[in-house]
This record gives structure tokens, sequence and C-alpha cells, in this order.
């Protein structure tokens, strides 16, 4: 029994990490329309800045600052948001597919950097041995498993509410309209490049802030989970949730997650040894699918967005 | 209070806007015809700033409007609706509205966690007003409906009300009747000629002989790209070149 507890807080709070950078991803596709199929580059940049910060010093790694969670945490929204802002600076005149593309490319890039460069990564070692916030004070894993659940209720809770503010605010209000027409937008007198760049920028630093988490929950990285996959996962999570709505962002992550993990425990009981390495390539097969199917028989996925962005416009029937 | 000098846009071997000067007193509504193909659309969009100029010099009140990134020509007082109308079609008519006066300040997303208070009262007070530009074009009662719902004509109006509650000194039109019905074309021209009489400027692009007859002085005619002849409707309509233009040459 303590055991299933155990493991759904763990599944939960997996959902929940991916559910902060699917939020991320929503404010650059569901509000702005910026089509970023590089999210986990930004994931692996903030993992891996959480990474070098908190991690114990070691004799031939560069990093290892043995600095707390919380520094961690902000080198990780740092580091995420500096390298959105360069590869913003860069690609933010790109328009959809472009901008896909090339958001793509850099994620492959980021993950090869990060198993290449070992003085700083430890290569395709990884980095182990990360400590956990306050873990020594509890003294088994279901302990450990509801505290850093009950952490990322919170952070789910307080991004959200940060995001709530500023997306039904006038400044949402310019996002949605620059992903409905930026001609028009540009012709009302509105800096589209600036707020492309602000919402790029933000929600990367929520992936990265996600990838933080995730490295956190689990004391290790590797560059292994990186690959292009996790982009599609939080994609499909967005896409089923509902595009432009972040509660849709949230249960979309739970849903998919729940998907994924248990079409995987069923293949790793339900089908012989020699048949998992096979049975594996299914999973993504299913996240196509869900994804692939929500677009052709609910393209506005679960929930919706709301007619009515921002909070000032409010009308009583609506 | 509109002077544009010499301007040239081309594509490729294409002279669009060859050479073009004119100059719109302040007050007037301006007529801009021809046949299509004439470069009336480009010429807009080259005053705008959508389409950068080759040369020329577009100056609003002593504001070199040619130097200006597209997205500052408002802010220098110049509006502009389009041909085929382009509202944000998944947002409320009120927010289509909402989004257009400049500078707000809830536009600064760090406004929007720590002066909440300034924003709010923003808000309040340009709702109140994007309220009455829906009131004066008539829109009041579809505040609440996506922009898409809307008719032709009234996305039109729509447009018009967006760019008023900006409070431009010049607003140009481009095809303002066109795919509009009848009824809601004596509104449109009925809320263009109230707007002029309140001191804003219109320059408009149309098809429709009767609006340009009888709201435009003076009327322009451009042809491949150039300014034909400048005068009031009756000059311009008995003007032997401009009816070669649209008939073709006489033999």
């Amino acid at each position: 029994m303590m055991g299933y507890v155990s493991y759904l807080s763990f599944f939960l709070t997996l959902a929940l990490i991916y559910g902060i950078a699917t939020m991320g991803l929503n404010m650059q596709w569901g509000f702005t329309g910026l089509f970023n199929a590089g999210v986990v580059g930004f994931f692996a940049i903030g993992g891996y800045a959480y990474a070098i910060v908190i991690g114990p010093d070691r004799p031939d790694l560069v990093g290892g600052f043995e600095l707390p969670f919380v520094i961690g945490l902000l080198g990780a929204l740092a580091f995420s948001a500096l390298a959105a802002l360069i590869v913003g600076l860069a690609t933010m005149r790109l328009r959809s597919h472009y901008l896909a593309i090339s958001t793509f490319g850099i994620a492959l890039t980021i993950q090869l950097v990060a198993l290449n460069f070992e003085s700083l990564t430890a290569g395709n070692l990884g980095l182990i041995g990360l400590g956990r916030p306050l873990e020594d004070a509890f003294d088994t894993p279901l302990g450990f498993n509801l505290f850093y659940l009950g952490l990322m209720v919170v952070a789910t809770l307080v991004v959200y509410g940060a995001l709530q503010l500023i997306l039904h605010s006038p400044w949402g209000r310019v996002l949605r309209a620059i992903r409905e027409d930026e001609e028009a937008a540009i012709s009302l007198g509105k800096n589209v490049s600036r707020f492309r760049l602000e919402a790029f920028v933000i929600g990367c630093s929520l992936m990265g802030l996600a990838g933080a988490f995730y490295v956190g929950s689990i004391g290790y990285i590797s560059p292994f989970d990186f690959l292009p996959i996790v982009t599609f996962q939080i994609w499909t999570m967005l896409i089923l949730g509902g595009s432009g709505n972040n509660r849709g962002a949230i249960l979309g992550a739970i849903v998919v997650w729940g998907v994924w993990t248990s079409s995987g425990w069923l293949i790793s009981t339900v089908l012989p040894p020699a048949w998992q390495v096979r049975g594996a390539a299914s999973q993504v097969i299913l996240i196509g699918l869900i994804l692939v199917l929500t677009l052709l028989y609910r393209p506005r996925g679960l929930i919706g967005e709301r007619v009515t962005v921002s909070s000032g416009a409010k009308l009583n029937d609506r | 209070m509109l002077s544009v000098r010499d301007l040239h846009k081309r594509f490729g071997e294409l002279r669009a806007v060859d050479g073009v000067s004119f100059e719109l007193a302040k007050g007037g509504i301006t007529g801009l015809i021809g046949p299509n193909g004439a470069g009336k659309t480009t010429l807009f969009n080259t005053l705008c700033g959508t389409i950068q100029a080759d040369g020329g010099e577009v100056e609003l009140d002593g504001t070199r409007l040619d130097r200006l990134p597209a997205h500052r020509i408002l802010h220098a007082g110049l509006a502009r609706t389009f041909q085929i109308p382009r509202p944000f079609p998944e947002m409320t008519v009120l927010e289509n509205v909402m989004i257009a006066p400049l500078n707000q300040p809830g536009e600064t997303f760090w406004n929007a966690w720590f002066r909440r208070g300034t924003v709010a009262s923003a808000e309040r007070r340009i709702r109140e007003r994007a309220m009455e530009v829906l009131e004066f074009t008539t829109l009041a009662h579809l505040a609440g409906e996506p922009a898409r719902s809307l008719s032709g004509g009234q996305k039109k109006l729509l447009e018009l009300a967006r760019v008023l509650i900006a409070e431009p000194k010049i607003i140009l039109l481009d095809e303002p009747a066109a795919g509009v019905n009848p009824a809601l074309m004596e509104v449109l021209v009925d809320k263009i000629v109230s707007l002029n009489r309140q001191g804003i400027t219109f320059l408009l692009i149309e098809h429709n002989m009767d609006l340009v007859m009888s709201v435009c002085d003076p009327v322009m005619v451009m042809a491949q790209g150039a300014m034909l002849c400048v005068g009031d409707a009756e000059t311009v309509r008995n003007d032997p070149r401009v009816l070669a233009v649209y008939l073709g040459e006489a033999p």
C-alpha cells in the first residue's frame, strides 16, 4: 500500500513538473503563436544549471558549488533565460515552421553539448549524487516523495498564479493579438518583436525551472533524459489539455504523463523481455496518436481557451 | 499636414510607386482612385511602413514617417485600415478595441505583477472609452462577440473603432465600402463625415464612385504607379486622361 502511495506521489510530482514546462510552452504557442520545437533544450539548460550550482565539488569537473536548493533554482531560471535571450534575438524574426526547425536544431545541439562537454557535464556518465532538498530529514522514500510533491503543488500554484496575472492583463491581450494577426498588431502601434521576445524568454525560463525541479526530484542528471521525445510529450500535453489555457496545460500534463507511465508499465509486465525494446517504441507512437487524434477530433483540447483574454474586458455573460 | 515627396517603390522591374508626391491639408477627406494595379495599396503600405520605400520622404506634421519602424507610425498620428478587414478573429469585439490605445501601462508585464492598481484603473478608463467608440460605430451590442462572427461591413466598422481609440490625426482607409451592404455603408459614410468634422483628416482608396464623388475633396488619381491628376470630383471626372486610364486609350 505504502509503495503505491509513494509511487503515485512520484508520478504526480513528475506530472506537475511537466505541467510547469507546458505552461511555459502555452505562453509561447497558446498565446503568442511561437512555434518552439526545442522545449527540451531549455529544460536541459535549467537542469544542468541547477546540477552545477548545487552539486558536490568534483576535482576533475568545473562547477559543483554546493549552494542551496533555492539558489540552484534561481541559477536554472537565470541560465535558461539567458539562453532564451540569445536564441530569441537570433530567431525571433523567423516565422512559424522556420522558428520550429531552428529551435529543434538548437535543442539537439544543447543535448550534444551536454553529452560531449565532459569537463562541465561529465558527458554520458551524467552527474550523480546530487543531494535532494531536505533529503536527510526524511527516514523513508515515501516521506521525501510526499514532501517533494507538496513542494511541486506549491510551485505549480505559484507559477499558475503569476502567469494568470500577466496573461490576463493588457500584456497578454497583445500576445493574443500577435498570434491572431501580427501585421494588424504592428499597425496598432505594438512593438511585436519586443512582445515575442518577452514571451519566448519567460516561457523558456519556466522550462528551465521545470528542468531544475526534475533534477531536484531524482538527484542525478544524464544527457539521455533530454532527447527530442520530451519536446513532443510536452507539446502533446499542451494540445490535449487545451492550448491557450493554463488549467488545460496542467490537466494535459497529468493525463499524458499518466498514459506514458502506464503504457510503460504495461509493456514491461506484459511483453516478453525480447520484445520490450520494440514495445517501448510503441509508447512514442502512442504519444503521436494522442496528438493527431486531439487535433482531428478536439482541436481546442480538453479545456479550450476563453474568448475574453484580459480580465479588464470581461463581460457578465461570459 | 501630410507631405509625400518623390516616393518610390519597385518590385523587380515593376515600378509600383513611381515618384509620387502630394500634400494633404489638415481636415480634409481626400479620395485616391485609379484602376486596379495602379499602386494605391502599395502607396498605403509604404506610407504606413509595412513596406520599406526605396526612396522619397513622408512627413506628418514635421515627423519623418519614412524613418520610423512600422510600429511607431500610429504613435506619430497616422492610422490605417485594411482592404480586407483584419480584426483579431478569436478575440471579442470589445478586446479588439481595448487593445488599440497607445502606451497602456498594462502592456508591460511587470506592471501586471507589481503595479496592479495602476493597470486596473487604466483598464477601467480604456474600457469606458472603448464602449463609447463602439456606441459611436453602432457595434456596442456586439461587444462580447468574437470578431470572426461579424459581417464584412461590421468588420470595417470595427477596424475604424479600433484606430479611433488611438486618437490619430489622420486615418488611411483602404476601400472602406468594399463588401459592405448599402445600409451599413450609409452608416460608415456618416461616421467618416462626422469624424472629419471633429478634425480627423482622411485619405481613402475607393472604387465606389458615388461615395468618392459625394464626400471626397480633393480626389487624386493614380495610374501605373504615378499620380495622374488631382482636383475636385467634378474636374477629375471630366479629365480625359482619367477616362483614358479607366476605359483604355481613345482610338
